[in-house]
């Protein structure tokens, strides 16, 4: 009687093992608690596997029982995710958070000052946009994480660009050495553009409101010193470096395909592999793809950095953190965890396993040997990461106070004052669309 | 038989009231039958009613969710430009959706109607297979054949010169992309319960119709249309409150844009209050909906009910 598989058993017995399939990771040695961590899944498969040898790294150390999602960005899922902790007050003790949630959940969010300081001493300053997404009221509500932050500066087909443009882009960012940039400017984008338009291969950048769109936006209106709203908080829509910036962008988005309003972030990687454009602002997932799918592309790509405007040369950057829910059981630990996840052997296997795609946000730890080495062509992701510190990492929407920025950035006003003025809506009716728009961010 | 025992108990429960109040309720049919249905009632109860509380609740919060605001988002709503737009967007979306929904449903209907009934069981299961089919799938095929840039039916209408035609870049094409996939999806619907009222209709009356010598357009103007009325009274509110509140199409297909202008409610409830944070005014986006859907359900069930009264 005791070896039959009654129903009642096999039900159990079936539950039981789909819950264990279920959970990606369970650690136990129970010693020191739980923790549960929910990661962003990275779109690079080996990567959720460094992490997660890096955390049983620390398990061994600490004897936490630990339990790990992956959780995909797809379908806003990271997103839904992340509100639904925040509304029922429980969850992971870490969560992955995209670049703007550590301010949208700044008071649920345990202050990390004590671990983001040392780390900070140990591996180098942070740039102004980390501190600026990572900070409330002086403190820092998130740790700056390596798995996910990227930059998104140009990715150029070195042969299209020679040969339509006149452009060498690989003697311009040589690999291993400074770059050699002064002529690198917005007018120059701007022919290069028009050059590779009319050869038949337009810069692939989108106009849509998705995150690839607005990143760009943001960088050519940071170009002329163009902000929606400044720091305090005063709307500055109608203001000439605004108008410049508008005027500009709309006479280079002429030279974008024409279906460029309603581009989404896979628009641009698939113009670049399908070969039909000369240059896209992406980091090297869009390159990373090719290697696979379209060698030939591939190996005719290299990253770079932007040109430079009037105010300056602004390259996107897109950061994401880790935070520990205010409410979140054991914080002791999570800290602990972050701090292992932040030293300069992690972040280097976490960059390699992501195929150089990871950015860590430290100043001292930008030249590691994965974006020397990655190919081909070899170097390519060499100035990915902005090694010479020669351009401002900044992000559309800023500097706006985080919650209006928020929505400038997420709604893509910048994207869409674009295509209204491409359309043929004259500069000030623009202007005061944008106006509107932006005064309704303010509601607190 | 079970009516005389709850009689009996009925007369015992008179002359003691409150000893065997509790026996006698339960002996009761519709003490039965709530208990029965209390499960359900329950489940509703939490997956509906609550989350329909808690998002007035939500609605009447600032945007920290940290004071209470009364009725200050929708005041904030009714002076946003966009919000309008929204608004505007969503009737025409939901009111030119349906009507084609309906005007297709009502000829296919006809048509498989009309088909001898050997073979009209395949037909009907063909013709049901664009709403059977999850619409997050069918929209991400429809999103291959509209893809900015490399459009299907641009690819086909190239071989013939025409085009490229910009499916979701252009507003007006936009609009029609993403109705025309509603209706795609949502008129088998209108279909099979067009069919099924036909059915319903007896054939003495179009034997009748065409004794007086009524052609075909007088005997679907006096003889089906009004044996229908109800169920397309019914069909049409049914989809209209579906479509009014539709988010997959619109998500996938186009996100809102370009510049906004295809985004309806659900669309803009997300993107307001999940994608940029402001929870509270989200839900407020989306509960207007509420009351321009109660004055449609309250229009056509009256009629349906005045109707019946007449029947």
């Amino acid at each position: 009687m005791r070896g039959k598989l009654t129903r009642r058993r096999f039900l159990a017995t079936t539950a039981a093992s789909t819950a264990l399939i279920a959970m990606p990771y369970v650690r136990g040695s129970h010693a020191a608690g739980r923790l549960s961590i929910g990661f962003w899944d990275h779109w690079v498969p080996s990567a959720n596997n460094t992490s997660k040898a890096l955390v049983e790294e620390w398990v061994a150390k600490e004897k936490v029982e630990v339990l790990v999602d992956y959780i995909p960005t797809q379908g806003q899922k990271l997103l839904l995710t992340i509100a639904a902790e925040a509304q029922a007050k429980s969850g992971h003790d870490i969560l992955a958070l995209s670049t703007w949630l550590p301010s949208d959940h700044a008071n649920q969010l345990e202050p990390v000052d004590d671990i983001v300081e040392p780390l900070i001493k140990q591996n180098g300053a942070l740039n102004a946009t980390v501190e600026y997404l990572g900070k409330s009221q002086g403190r820092w509500i998130a740790v700056p994480a390596t798995i996910g932050s990227q930059i998104k500066g140009p990715c150029s087909r070195i042969d299209l660009m020679k040969q339509h443009a006149g452009i060498d882009v690989q003697a311009m960012y040589p690999a291993g050495a400074p770059p050699k940039a002064e002529n690198w400017t917005l007018e120059a984008f701007l022919k290069a553009a028009e050059a590779c338009q009319k050869a038949g291969f337009p810069f692939g950048i989108g106009l849509g409101t998705t995150p690839d769109s607005v990143d760009t936006a943001g960088a050519i209106f940071h170009s002329f010193g163009a902000m929606l709203v400044d720091a305090k908080g005063n709307v500055t829509v109608k203001s000439d470096p605004v108008r410049q910036a508008l005027e500009y962008y709309t006479k280079l988005a002429k030279f974008f395909p024409p279906d460029a309003p309603a581009w989404d972030d896979a628009s641009n990687n698939k113009w670049l592999i399908s070969g039909r454009g000369a240059l896209i602002m992406n980091p090297p997932s869009a390159w990373a793809v090719a290697k696979r799918d379209a060698p030939q592309v591939a190996e005719q790509c290299w990253t770079h950095g932007m040109a430079s405007g009037p105010k300056g040369r602004f390259a996107p950057c897109v950061p994401y953190f880790w935070g520990i829910w205010s409410f979140g059981k054991n914080k002791d630990a999570a800290k602990s965890l972050l701090v292992h996840l932040s030293q300069p052997a992690a972040i280097e296997k976490l960059v390699a396993a992501s195929g150089g795609y990871d950015l860590p946000p430290f100043a001292n730890l930008t030249t590691l040997k994965t974006w020397a080495e990655e190919g081909p062509p070899k170097g390519t992701l060499y100035h990915y990461p902005n090694p010479y510190n020669h351009q401002v990492l900044s992000i559309a929407g800023a500097p706006a106070p985080p919650k209006i920025a928020v929505q400038i950035y997420i709604q893509g006003v910048m994207t869409k004052m674009t295509v209204r003025h491409l359309q043929g809506e004259p500069m000030e009716k623009t202007l005061a669309w944008a106006e509107n728009e932006v005064e309704g961010f303010l509601r607190t | 038989m079970a009516d005389a025992v709850i009689g009996q108990v009925t007369d015992r429960a008179t002359a003691r009231p409150r000893r065997f109040g509790l026996r006698s309720a339960m002996r009761r049919k519709s003490m039965t039958a709530f208990l029965m249905t209390s499960p359900l009632i329950l489940l509703i109860a939490l997956l509906v009613v609550y989350p329909a509380l808690y998002s007035v609740n939500l609605a009447t919060l600032n945007r920290s969710m940290e004071h209470f605001v009364g009725f200050g988002n929708f005041l904030f709503l009714f002076n946003r430009e966009t919000f309008w737009m929204v608004v505007r967007q969503s009737c025409i979306f939901a009111l030119t959706a349906v009507l084609f929904k309906a005007i297709f449903g009502f000829v296919v209907a006809h048509f498989v109607h009309n088909i001898p009934a050997k073979g009209q069981r395949k037909w009907r299961g063909m013709l049901l297979v664009p709403w059977v089919i999850p619409p997050a799938m069918s929209c991400l095929a429809w999103l291959w054949l509209f893809d900015p840039s490399y459009s299907a039916f641009n690819w086909v209408f190239e071989k013939f010169g025409i085009g490229p035609i910009p499916w979701t870049g252009d507003a007006m094409w936009a609009r029609f992309s993403v109705i025309l996939v509603n209706v795609w999806i949502g008129a088998p619907f209108f279909m099979i319960m067009y069919l099924a009222a036909l059915k319903s209709v007896p054939e003495q009356l179009y034997e009748a119709a065409a004794v007086d010598g009524a052609n075909f357009l007088q005997r679907t103007w006096y003889v089906t249309l009004p044996m229908m009325r109800n169920i397309i009274a019914i069909t049409a509110l049914f989809s209209l409150i579906v479509t009014f509140a539709n988010f997959d199409i619109v998500r996938i297909l186009t996100a809102g844009g370009p510049i906004d202008l295809t985004h309806v409610f659900a669309t803009w409830a997300f993107r307001v209050g999940i994608e940029v944070g402001d929870i509270p005014l989200g839900a407020s986006v989306s509960l207007f909906m509420v009351p321009i859907l109660t004055v449609a359900a309250i229009f056509i069930l009256r009629d349906i009910n005045r109707r019946g009264n007449e029947a």
